[in-house]
């Protein structure tokens, strides 16, 4: 029996965590958080959801909170948005390098100064090298099936997960959202029972200050240094992609829905003009690449779903064939370009892939996307090329810039 | 076959020693005079707030009161808290083999 609703991001996203039980939810209730966690206290007042509910002072708090419940073995949620993301920066690496599986949603929006409340993905692209698994959803669908999946991928890798979806674009806006029967749940995600869990059965301690060399500890075995502590992090991140891959595919093969693992594909079999992007804005290059087939020029696009761990590989065989690539992002390095553009490169060098990539800033701080700036942009692309410019650019969508 | 460190967090288990021979840190040693200490003169358990404020529990509470040089860092806290100042840090370079 299907049980489809027509509900906003937000409510797709609290709808998931309820159905993956967590015992400890932790969130600051005010600005800039969004419906995701008022919806999620309903929930456990209603006794729908049996966890506690722990109300912090800031976001750096709600996080702590969840990484303290963790250690002890309890599957924890919280979320956040914006400026609040940032105010957690230190406690995200303090998540992934003690190597607990909480999972988040970000609810991505611009960050300050200037103040904005609006959507692009400066947020969470800010956060990249904190050593958290990331994956941007296309629709509430998406985000849904997500959050569930996020849970099983960081409880078999022991990775934090952020799973990040557009403010307002999806958060608040509604579509209609296939809700799965807890029994399908529960098939896909059994409850979490951690091997190591700290007790006072087995007093440890965690995390204390690790010298630059490897060490013997008491019992003479020669424990690792923090160098090695971080090669770990790092090596199970690029591991991780498998782990994400047979976790999309399990729960396409449950539920009938396949979002596809890394990265996804949409008419690119023939493509010459490659679209690409993350999240909604991805979503929306559908839509332009389907009005480009119609003027004639053979459009297709990547969508990235998994920014780390990076699918390079990935990117490599779905790119191999384009003769032009036109990335859109919601978020920039400042001082050089968007992320997404320096990554594609980064895998494409020396692959033999020489398409020019035409890097297009768009949409921050909420600046509206339309499909036909879209068009626009891969028309001019196109055009640059087919007439010899074999040059990569950087191009503010949409922005004056004089 | 040689043991591996198999954590993949930043995990140890609290055991003398697991940090190394802490004692070697030590640039002052806490030197007791008997004839000042309190459970030494009443020849009774008594006073020993040299071990309850001992931030690295190498204090014995025991007559005459002892410290394992092995561990105890030097820190001085002892010294600061004994009420008929029987504790002295003196250097480590001072005192002969």
């Amino acid at each position: 029996m299907s049980d489809v609703r027509i509900i906003m991001g937000n409510e797709a996203a609290a709808l998931a965590v309820k159905l993956a039980r967590p015992g400890v939810i932790a969130a600051y209730p005010i600005t800039p958080q969004t419906k995701l966690a008022e919806i999620l206290s309903e929930y456990v007042e209603a006794g729908e959801l049996k966890a506690e509910y722990v109300r912090v002072e800031s976001e750096h708090s709600s996080l702590t909170v969840c990484i303290a419940a963790s250690t002890v073995g309890a599957r924890v949620f919280t979320a956040t948005s914006s400026n609040g993301l940032l105010y957690m920066h230190e406690q995200l690496h303090w998540a992934a390098g003690s190597r607990l599986p909480v999972v988040m949603c970000c609810v991505n929006r611009g960050v300050g100064a200037p103040w904005s409340i609006f959507n692009d993905q400066q947020d969470s692209f800010s956060q990249r090298d904190t050593g958290w698994i990331q994956i941007y959803c296309r629709d509430n669908q998406e985000i849904l099936d997500t959050v569930l999946q996020a849970y099983r991928i960081a409880e078999e890798v022991y990775l934090p997960v952020m799973v990040c979806y557009d403010g307002f674009v999806l958060s608040h806006t509604m579509m209609p959202v296939d809700v799965p029967d807890e029994e399908l749940v529960r098939k896909f995600l059994p409850p979490y029972r951690p091997p190591d869990p700290l007790s006072p059965d087995r007093p440890v301690t965690i995390n204390p200050v690790f010298f630059p060399s490897r060490r013997e500890n008491a019992e003479g075995v020669l424990c690792d240094g923090y160098m090695e502590m971080r090669w770990k992090m790092q090596n199970a991140l690029e591991r991780s992609g498998e782990t994400i891959r047979k976790a999309s595919d399990e729960w396409a093969k449950l539920s009938g829905r396949d979002h596809g693992g890394m990265l996804w594909e949409y008419r690119t079999a023939d493509a010459d003009l490659l679209l690409t992007g993350m999240g909604s804005i991805a979503t929306e290059a559908t839509l332009a690449a389907d009005a480009l087939r119609a003027e004639g020029i053979r459009a297709g696009v990547v969508g990235i779903r998994v920014f780390r761990p990076f699918p390079g590989k990935e990117a490599v065989r779905a790119f191999a064939k384009a003769r032009a690539v036109a990335v859109f992002e919601k978020c920039i390095s400042y001082g050089y370009e968007g992320g997404v553009s320096s990554d594609l490169k980064a895998a494409f060098y020396g692959t033999g892939i020489t398409a020019p990539i035409h890097d297009y800033i768009a949409g921050l701080g909420g600046r509206d996307v339309k499909t036909r700036e879209l068009v626009e942009a891969g028309r001019a692309t196109v055009a640059a090329v087919e007439a010899g410019d074999r040059e990569n650019k950087l191009i503010w969508l949409n922005c004056r810039t004089e | 076959m040689e043991k591996t460190d198999t954590n993949r967090a930043g995990i140890c288990t609290p055991a003398p020693g697991e940090a190394g021979k802490t004692g070697e840190w030590r640039e002052l040693r806490p030197v007791i005079d008997p004839a000042k200490c309190i459970p030494e003169v009443k020849g009774k358990p008594a006073c020993f707030l040299c071990w309850l404020y001992c931030p690295e529990g190498v204090v014995a509470m025991t007559i005459p009161v002892g410290i394992d040089l092995e561990y105890c860092k030097g820190c001085g806290i002892c010294a600061e808290e004994c009420p008929p100042n029987a504790i002295r840090m003196v250097r480590e370079a001072d005192i002969g083999e």
